[in-house]
């Protein structure tokens, strides 16, 4: 029964229930996948046993009529998300054989609801990256490659173990995170559907902090339905978290299918960039089209402040992180380094557990925050975020309920290719996702076409605060009208 | 504004990150890139703006003053490197 993999959660959900097959076959069959698939470097721990075991129990509570809505339904952790028992490690070295003894609202929310751990997933170094390549694990391979040719590619990042492991069909669905665009660029790389929700909408804690005004977890699936499925078991209120927001969580998945007629859709014209590629202008002209054509109206809107919001988001995030991170001390958890005081303890500890990447916002962090330059750099990005909230809130407050954009400047791109020289280079990756965060907004990616060498390209939709609903209506039109996007198997 | 390699000294002991000499000019080259691209933020006009303290509004919740977890040494020095009797163990700090 190999082609159990294939299916997706709503198909796996009605086949568990019709008894076709059990949790333990579903989760088995994943299981021979995710071993046959290693050379992607997609699962950085495979949690075999707990697997089946999980699978078993629910296996039981399904003949008993007791599984929850994601009974039986395999999936992938981020390594960003504690989980009890089993290793935790943000792909830090830093953090070493960290075993946390308590388990993340969102994945505890996940289990809860009777869904099944395979392990966990590789993803840049505390989610700080584009492509995957911090990861002290190693990078990521995608399953997609361009046509004809053997380059190995990247999935996107942070969330590249999650993207690739649900396009390359070795679990149903995966947990991941967003701070500057981590869910939704690895979606558009790898052909999949990410949703990065309004922030407080998921509980952040249990997931090892980057950026905690900008953080929010979401799921990464292979349809818009399943996406929806996952995000009723991930939102909701925690007392644990004081910024997440006590509303009640809707049934997303009754938003598929939803007409879209006379919704009002915004194309922000500070979007079109100067040499943008030319498939990535037809993409975004053919996801209009097929929203006009499902009774959506589209209306030119401008959002002013966009250019501003990436280096914005480069004092924010670094600030934020350099504090967090603090804590890595080689004291508490995770790698030591002797030194003669502990003061060098410290600084041993930290030089050699950090990677480049991690190391170098860090210190962007720290000097931004530093006396004498907090005001100049800190408190200036923290005014221009919130005029890019306001260009958000005017466009909205004129009847738009939702924004069209590409996801990415580019589709995937090869291994080592960019970022050595100029590290902005790689940040520019998160242009069209970044703006997001700074909002608070929700965001959704869904697979809209290929380019010209057979790579998958994305759309993204940006949504009024705690609106998923409407960006999973929308996401289905395209979804129908574009198709969905597998890469042939060669690993 | 850009670093020099002094500053950048300063900033790796700040950050408590240890930074050999060889490390300085290149860690100082890409510092000062992303200094650079940061750089187009002082075009913007921020005058009468507030800065942003909380991206969604929402009124700081506060919970009881009461105990609500603990009587777990054991979890919480599990992941340590190095303890004795759940106490931390650091190199000496007071001579």
């Amino acid at each position: 029964m190999t082609d159990l993999t294939s299916l997706t959660i709503a198909e796996a959900r009605e086949g568990l229930a019709s008894k076709s097959f059990t949790s333990l076959e579903l989760t088995d069959a994943h299981l021979t996948a995710i071993e046959a698939a290693r050379s992607l470097n997609a699962f950085i721990l495979e949690t075999p046993d707990q697997a089946r075991a999980m699978a078993r129990a629910v296996d039981a509570k399904i003949a008993r009529g007791e599984g929850g809505p994601l009974a039986g339904i395999p999936l992938g952790i981020k390594d960003l998300f504690a989980t009890r028992d089993v290793r935790t490690t943000a792909c830090s070295k830093i953090l070493g054989n960290f075993v946390p003894s308590y388990e993340s609202t969102v994945t505890s929310q996940l289990w809860r609801d009777g869904a099944v751990m395979l392990g966990k997933l590789n993803n840049d170094e505390f989610a700080m990256g584009s492509s995957n390549e911090t990861s002290c694990f190693g990078p990521v391979v995608n399953p997609w490659r361009r046509e004809g040719s053997n380059t190995t590619l990247v999935p996107g990042g942070s969330s590249g173990g999650s993207a690739s492991a649900v396009a390359a069909l070795l679990c149903m669905g995966a947990t991941a995170t967003d701070t500057g665009g981590s869910i939704r660029q690895p979606a558009a790389f790898t052909a999949t559907v990410g949703v990065k929700p309004t922030y407080g909408r998921c509980s952040r804690w249990g997931i090892v902090a980057f950026a905690s005004s900008l953080d929010q977890a979401g799921p990464i699936a292979r349809t818009n339905r399943d996406a929806a499925i996952l995000m009723r078991s991930m939102a909701g209120h925690d007392p644990k978290d004081t910024t997440s927001v006590d509303r009640p969580v809707p049934d997303y998945e009754a938003a598929i299918g939803k007409s879209v007629k006379g919704m009002k859709i915004g194309i922000p014209k500070e979007y079109r960039l100067d040499g943008m590629p030319a498939e990535i202008e037809k993409l975004w002209t053919e996801g209009a089209a097929w929203l006009r054509a499902a009774g959506a109206e589209l209306v030119e809107v401008s959002l002013p402040h966009t250019k501003y919001a990436l280096p914005a988001y480069y004092i924010v995030a670094p600030a934020e992180a350099s504090s967090n991170l603090a804590r890595y001390d080689g004291v508490r958890y995770g790698l030591r380094v002797p030194g003669r005081s502990i003061g060098e303890l410290y600084e041993n500890t930290r030089a050699d557990g950090f990677g480049h990447e991690v190391r170098r916002r860090v210190m962007i962090g720290t000097y931004v925050l530093s006396a004498g330059y907090y005001d100049a750099y800190y408190l200036r990005a923290q005014k221009v975020r919130t005029l890019i909230k306001k260009d958000f809130e005017d466009c909205f407050a004129k009847g738009v309920n939702a924004i069209l954009t590409p996801a990415t400047p580019s589709a995937a791109f090869g291994v080592g290719e960019k970022g050595g020289a100029d590290p902005v280079e790689m940040y520019l990756n998160d242009i069209f996702t970044v703006t997001v965060n700074m909002a608070g907004l929700p965001g959704i990616a869904v697979p809209a076409g290929k380019d010209a060498q057979g790579l998958p390209l994305g759309l993204q939709l940006i949504g009024r605060p705690f609106d998923e609903e409407t960006l999973f209506s929308l996401g289905e039109v395209i979804e129908q009208a574009a198709g969905r996007f597998t890469p042939p198997k060669w690993w | 504004m850009s670093v020099d390699a002094a500053t950048v000294r300063r900033i790796a002991h700040l950050a408590r990150i240890a930074v050999t000499e060889a490390e300085v000019p290149h860690l100082q080259g890409e510092l000062n890139a992303m200094l650079a691209f940061v750089e187009q933020l002082s075009e913007v006009n921020v005058d009468g703006v507030e800065p942003m303290t909380s991206v969604t509004p929402m009124e700081m919740k506060k919970r009881a003053d009461v105990v609500n977890d603990g009587e777990i040494p054991d979890d919480i020095v599990g992941n340590a490197p190095e303890t004795q009797n759940h106490f931390f163990l650091v190199p000496k700090v007071v001579e």
